[in-house]
């Protein structure tokens, strides 16, 4: 279950002593870095990103980094995120020395705007140069936002993911089916913010726990680093004596998990438990049994923990990185269907990203229409049957050639491939004659 | 006349008919069968309910026929049920003794049950019957009661049948709309063993085959135990589909003429010979081939047979068949249908008598009786099991209440 693919490395950086940053960009950043500041996280240091001043003098983190210069007159980027790139580009050193000498780097982000989409993938490639593994916790505008902030925002979200290790985007769509008709706007962004702390916690709460089964550093940083694909997650909770099997229950039915079809889709799956002290094996096996039936195809690492204020609650968090959209269109279908991928744990992976080299590149500059259409497809990933992409099927045409009378309206017998409910001389091909 | 807990009615709304069977437990606990009533069911389709209403009218014209014949009023039934949703396996539980001196006791027998009938299942299944097999002492199998041995390891193995929550509900719903209580459910299959087999035959081991309308379900005992089961929703009903679309006439003259004209065999006479078929004013309509009708007929059931055979073939039951095959159900009516089911599972087959119970003997020893037949006689061993414990609920209430009156 545990694949343990550098151990080596694991034992050289001590995971109870790994220095994380969480980095706030743009004013939705830092306004999930606030909500994280509030609850606290030990050993976790915060800088807040952005260029404008105001949203940054609000803001509460140990460190923060105004991108200004004399063009702005203090009045942000406007949305534009060439801006926000170009100032994020000029301050380079500045933001690379906060950057030195850090294992873990959250960026915190709502894509779309300028500050946000601008500078993150600028900041994910400096913090990846300075050896940290890079992930990004982002969200992606409502669609009413308009088209134009969509755009950007999924051009963001292509640089960003190219850049980092790994990218976990949560499309703000998604939470409608979260909330009711009577839910104020604030709410909503709160709970898009909540869910993105969610993630921040859950991932900080598997790396520097005391695990019951630990998960290292080094397997977390396997399963991200270079799947430049997409990445969910999703909490959930569950208290009382079927805890186990509730929190499976909502798990499988977390709005992120398109009901449980991305797991299936899923390439890689990390899965972490979070209980009290009172946590059985048997729960853990429980879950974790649900968990493998699911996602049959993917790498799972799990682990374990135990958290004293957790009594009688269990919590699951769950990160699934499916196959690149890209990756699988271009990527070589030797690749990709060798099964290689399981051994080595390793993506078929597209031409633009090098897996030896540390340095990312930004996203390369693609004719419009062409980036469009890409981002089109990315943005559709979640929904769309992955699988399909390297077995080609062919669709079966609603033809029926023999009428199955009586049996026509209700749910057929099918048995080994063969339905039932067609007479069977006719399946058989005996000739009445 | 009778007080409600003698009565016990069985109820099967089966995909061709509905049928209740009443019976009546007397005070030595034989059981009797006092009333029956049928009805044409419409609303069934694979043996399940496809169109409620007209499955509750049909549900109400047996019940009322039950009543009258046997001049009760029926409170509660026993349901039958079975569907393509249900499924059959078994599952093993383990438990290690822990006392020192080794000796199973009865709390570790209920232990090793308890954790052979945990079950994960996914939310939507319901469990319809964990039925407890032989016990394992140290991997010393075949063991029937473990109390008093001694041993480090106890596992046992049960038989579980489950089912989709959801549409054995519509089952239940249909029977609660006429204001009568489901007792529980049961399995049709092993409804039909129950009414079929002696004790002997499932010792031996044995085949219950039960061909209805809309489903076959099949159960294999052996050693006394429960050993398989399996529904294959292809029945009756399929036979009539198939004759309809081979020979090109309506469903319900198709009905007719597997009725009349069915067998399993295609003998010389039948090859080449036709049968006219006449309106309602008697003049000739259409001929049929009799061989074709014979030929689709029996390479439909010759089929059935064989996905059952295949299915315990895989599930390793086929060697523990030792008294046979027995058939009942609708399909055990058509013509030499035992020779056809012999010819392809390769052992004794014999159409099943419901000779285990009492009363109406002639009017019930119809192959398609023995599922409500032997839902009654499910019935009758809940009864009693159930009168024995509030027997003795009521002696410590009464000897409680007459130590008050005392004081």
């Amino acid at each position: 279950m545990t694949t343990n693919l550098q151990n080596d490395a694991g034992a050289e950086t001590p995971i109870k002593r790994i220095s994380i940053k969480v980095f706030g960009v743009g004013g939705a950043g830092i306004n999930v870095l606030e909500l994280m500041l509030k609850e606290g996280l030990p050993g976790v240091g915060f800088v807040a990103v952005n260029t404008d001043p105001q949203s940054l003098a609000a803001s509460s983190a140990s460190d923060k980094v105004q991108l200004e210069t004399q063009l702005l007159r203090g009045l942000g980027t406007g949305g534009d995120p060439d801006l926000g790139r170009a100032l994020a580009e000029e301050q380079l050193p500045r933001l690379k020395s906060l950057c030195e000498g850090v294992d873990v780097i959250f960026i915190l982000a709502g894509l779309g705007g300028g500050a946000g989409t601008g500078i993150s993938p600028v900041l994910a490639r400096v913090a990846k140069e300075a050896g940290a593994l890079v992930l990004g916790f982002v969200t992606t505008p409502f669609a009413c936002e308009g088209a134009r902030r969509q755009r950007l925002a999924q051009h963001g979200l292509a640089e960003l993911k190219s850049a980092a290790d790994g990218v976990i985007s949560l499309p703000n769509q998604k939470v409608f089916k979260m909330i009711d008709e009577n839910t104020s706007v604030l709410e909503t962004f709160k709970i898009t913010h909540d869910f993105l702390a969610a993630g921040v916690r859950g991932v900080w709460r598997l790396l520097l726990r005391q695990g019951l089964i630990d998960i290292h550093f080094a397997d977390l940083a396997a399963l991200l680093r270079d799947r430049h694909g997409q990445s969910c997650f999703a909490v959930a909770e569950a208290m009382g004596p079927t805890r186990s099997r509730e929190v499976m229950d909502k798990l499988l039915a977390h709005p992120m998990l398109d009901g449980g079809q991305m797991l299936g889709e899923a390439e890689a799956v990390l899965v972490s438990l979070i209980g009290g002290p009172d946590l059985t094996m048997a729960e853990v096996n429980r879950v974790m049994e649900q968990v493998n039936r699911q996602c049959e195809h993917a790498q799972v690492i799990m682990g374990a923990a135990i958290d004293e204020s957790f009594n009688e609650r269990l919590a699951v968090t769950l990160i699934a990185s499916c196959k690149g959209v890209e990756a699988a269109a271009t990527g070589e279908t030797g690749a990709a269907g060798s099964g290689e991928e399981f051994v080595t744990g390793l993506l078929p992976r597209s031409g633009q990203s090098r897996r030896s080299s540390r340095f990312a590149a930004p996203a390369p500059e693609l004719p419009p229409d062409q980036r469009q259409q890409t981002l089109a497809r990315q943005g559709r990933g979640g929904s769309r049957p992955l699988k399909g992409a390297s077995a080609l099927r062919q669709g079966q045409l609603p033809l029926e050639l023999v009428s199955k009378g009586r049996f026509d309206k209700s749910e057929p017998t099918i048995h080994k491939g063969e339905d039932l409910d067609v007479p069977t001389y006719i399946r058989r091909g005996v000739a009445l004659n | 006349m009778f007080n409600a807990s003698s009565i016990i009615v069985g109820l099967e709304i089966g995909t061709s008919k509905v049928c209740a069977v009443v019976g009546e437990l007397g005070a030595d606990g034989a059981l009797n069968i006092v009333g029956l009533g049928q009805s044409r069911s419409r609303g069934v389709r694979k043996g399940e309910i496809a169109d409620a209403p007209a499955a509750e009218e049909d549900v109400r014209h047996a019940i009322v026929e039950a009543e009258q014949m046997a001049d009760a009023e029926i409170r509660s039934v026993y349901l039958g049920v079975t569907g393509a949703h249900l499924r059959g396996f078994n599952n093993r539980g383990v438990h290690p003794v822990v006392s020192t001196d080794r000796e199973i006791s009865e709390d570790d027998v209920q232990d090793v049950i308890k954790n052979a009938k945990a079950i994960n299942l996914p939310a939507q299944n319901h469990v319809i019957h964990a039925i407890r097999q032989h016990f394992l002492v140290d991997g010393q199998d075949g063991i029937t009661n473990p109390v008093g041995m001694l041993g480090s390891r106890i596992e046992v193995d049960v038989h579980v049948v489950h089912g989709n929550l959801n549409r054995l509900q519509n089952a239940i719903r249909t029977v609660k709309g006429l204001q009568l209580e489901v007792d529980d459910i049961v399995f049709n299959g092993l409804a039909s063993s129950l009414a079929l087999l002696t004790n002997e035959q499932k010792e031996l081991g044995s085949l219950v085959i039960d061909i209805g309308g809309g489903t076959t379900n099949y159960v294999v005992y052996a050693n006394g135990i429960i050993k398989h089961t399996g529904v294959l929703a292809v029945g009756g009903d399929h036979v009539s589909n198939d004759l309809a679309y081979g020979l090109k006439v309506p469903l319900s003259r198709a009905e007719q003429l597997k009725l009349e004209h069915g067998a399993n065999f295609l003998d010389e006479a039948a090859k080449g010979q036709t049968i006219t078929l006449s309106s309602d004013l008697g003049l000739p309509l259409k001929t049929v081939n009799l061989g074709h009708l014979r030929r689709i007929m029996a390479l439909r059931l010759e089929e059935i047979f064989q996905l059952v055979g295949q299915d315990l073939e895989q599930a390793g039951a086929l060697d523990y068949l030792r008294a046979g095959v027995f058939l009942c159900g609708g399909g055990a009516r058509i013509p030499q249908i035992a020779q056809l089911a012999e010819q392809v599972l390769q052992m004794p087959v014999s159409l099943g008598k419901t000779n285990s119970i009492s009363g109406l003997k002639s009017a019930l020893d119809q192959p398609e009786f023995a599922t409500a037949i032997g839902l009654v006689k499910f019935g009758s061993f809940h009864q009693r099991k159930r009168a024995a414990k509030s027997f003795m609920a009521d002696g410590i209430k009464s000897t409680l209440s007459q130590l008050f009156r005392r004081g």
